[in-house]
């Protein structure tokens, strides 16, 4: 039982084939598969949003995903904000505002950022609490991922990097 | 987690189908936020999983002034949230899924993967209740239905035999000076399992109420209708007297145990508080349709 099953999604724009166990989550086959391991392991439970990534835009744990479950489907992870050569706005601005010092939840919170201003370019402050609610961090505090939210949401608006080219 | 055989079926058909091949070794998934996590900690251990997600009757979102609802088992709360005529005619189901975790969680989590789970803290669950929701189940003997008050069995455990699905959720059209709200109890702001949950629907009709339901969750093995409480509004005003009654004849329906999240007598008391509570929002809406 349990053979491995040959999926294909596109991952981080790229058309992508993989072979996986069916108990094998997204997040294993992200990184012990692919070798994207940008996506961490945290609690395992769907708590703490480390490992979130975006399934066609939605944000999602991925500890909480069948490998195969992402046949056809659209995945974008930490790997695929920034371009070659330039951070995405919301790297530069964590960066900036000194957003982390582990780094462990970072990948997790930038993801659910990013699902937030793909759907909201201009979200009140609350709306971004609201919105990374499922992301913990224990040692920056969460006061300094705001700040870079909100910073990097006004560069991206005056920036006139439009909602697809934010997209990646 | 242990291995196991998936399967994602794309007509219900075929789904039977699997589920029926392989009885009580198969388990649905729909999101997954509650299966992933009971197959990892070893407590669920299907050797078959079937992904119910891509057949078309549990992905179905369709409501009609006359016939009301037809909400697909596998609709995600998020896709609820968003819906405009879910926040309109169902405000209070809609709040309860939208408090349901994390936006991660609720991206994925579906009301009906909620009933199937069976938690007595289940937060869309009392929401059903008190619209009065059945379940639309099929399985290798054909379709039933099933009140939503009596799906749920014992914690963890449903109505659904080896190899039945939930398919759809039938939930009536709201009737004219109706309407509904979801009000949970947790020690924080948002991301907690309900230390008592309340849903209620009320209708009005010539300043009185013509018709009431209560669903309470998180204060009995399973979640449950506080059918006298609801009794007890019928015929009269909505006032203080009213209120406080419907909140002590809800608070005597449960059977609350103590446990972490607080005692029996601390349940019972914020039973009757969100009931309260919640009847009253449900009423301020109900005036306005």
């Amino acid at each position: 039982m349990s053979r491995k099953t040959l999926v294909d999604a596109k991952i981080n724009g790229e058309p992508t084939e993989f072979l996986c166990e069916p108990r094998q989550s997204l997040l294993e086959c992200l990184r012990d598969v692919l070798e994207l391991t940008g996506s961490k392991e945290g609690c395992l439970t769907g708590d703490c949003g480390a490992c979130t990534v975006l399934i066609d835009g939605r944000a999602v744990c991925s500890c909480l995903v069948l490998g195969p479950e992402v046949q056809g489907k659209s995945i974008t992870t930490v790997e695929g904000l920034a371009d070659a050569t330039r951070l995405h706005a919301l790297q530069q601005k964590f960066l900036e505002h000194a957003s982390l010092q582990c780094g462990i939840c970072t990948p997790g919170f930038l993801m659910s950022a990013k699902a937030l201003l793909e759907r909201n370019p201009d979200p009140t402050e609350p709306e971004i609490r609201y919105a990374l609610a499922g992301n913990l961090c224990r040692c920056t505090g969460y006061d300094k991922i705001v700040r870079a939210v909100i910073d990097a949401a006004k560069t991206l608006r005056e920036s006139g990097t439009d909602r697809a080219a934010a997209r990646g | 987690m242990h291995a196991f055989n998936f399967d994602a079926p794309t007509s219900l058909d075929d789904a039977l189908k699997v589920l029926a091949a392989h009885g009580e070794k198969a388990r649905p998934l729909c999101g997954g936020t509650d299966l992933i996590i009971q197959m990892r900690a070893g407590v669920r251990r299907p050797e078959h999983v079937v992904d119910i997600k891509q057949i078309k009757e549990l992905r179905e979102l369709k409501f009609d002034a006359k016939s009301g609802l037809r909400l697909g088992a596998a609709v995600s709360c998020i896709e609820i949230h968003e819906n405009a005529q879910m926040r309109k005619h169902y405000p209070g189901l809609t709040e309860a899924a939208h408090l349901i975790g994390s936006l991660q969680i609720q991206n994925r989590a579906s009301v009906g993967g909620n009933l199937c789970n069976g938690s007595p803290a289940a937060d869309s669950t009392p929401a059903l209740i008190a619209l009065g929701a059945r379940a639309r189940i099929a399985g290798p003997k054909g379709e039933r239905e099933v009140p939503v008050d009596k799906f749920v069995v014992a914690p963890g455990r449903t109505v659904l035999a080896p190899g039945e699905l939930l398919v759809q959720l039938l939930i009536p059209a709201p009737a004219p000076h109706s309407s509904d709200a979801y009000l949970r109890f947790i020690p924080r702001n948002e991301m907690d399992i309900a230390v008592v949950g309340v849903g209620a629907s009320i209708t009005l009709g010539g300043g009185k109420i013509s018709a009431a339901r209560i669903g309470l969750g998180a204060i009995a093995a399973t979640p449950i209708v506080a059918v006298k409480a609801a009794e007890s509004l019928i015929g009269k005003k909505l006032d203080d007297a009213a209120l406080a009654l419907a909140g002590r004849l809800a608070a005597e329906a449960g059977s609350p145990i103590d446990d972490m999240r607080g005692t029996a007598e601390y349940r019972r008391h914020i039973t009757s508080v969100l009931t309260i509570r919640a009847l009253t929002i449900a009423a301020e809406r109900a005036a306005k349709n």
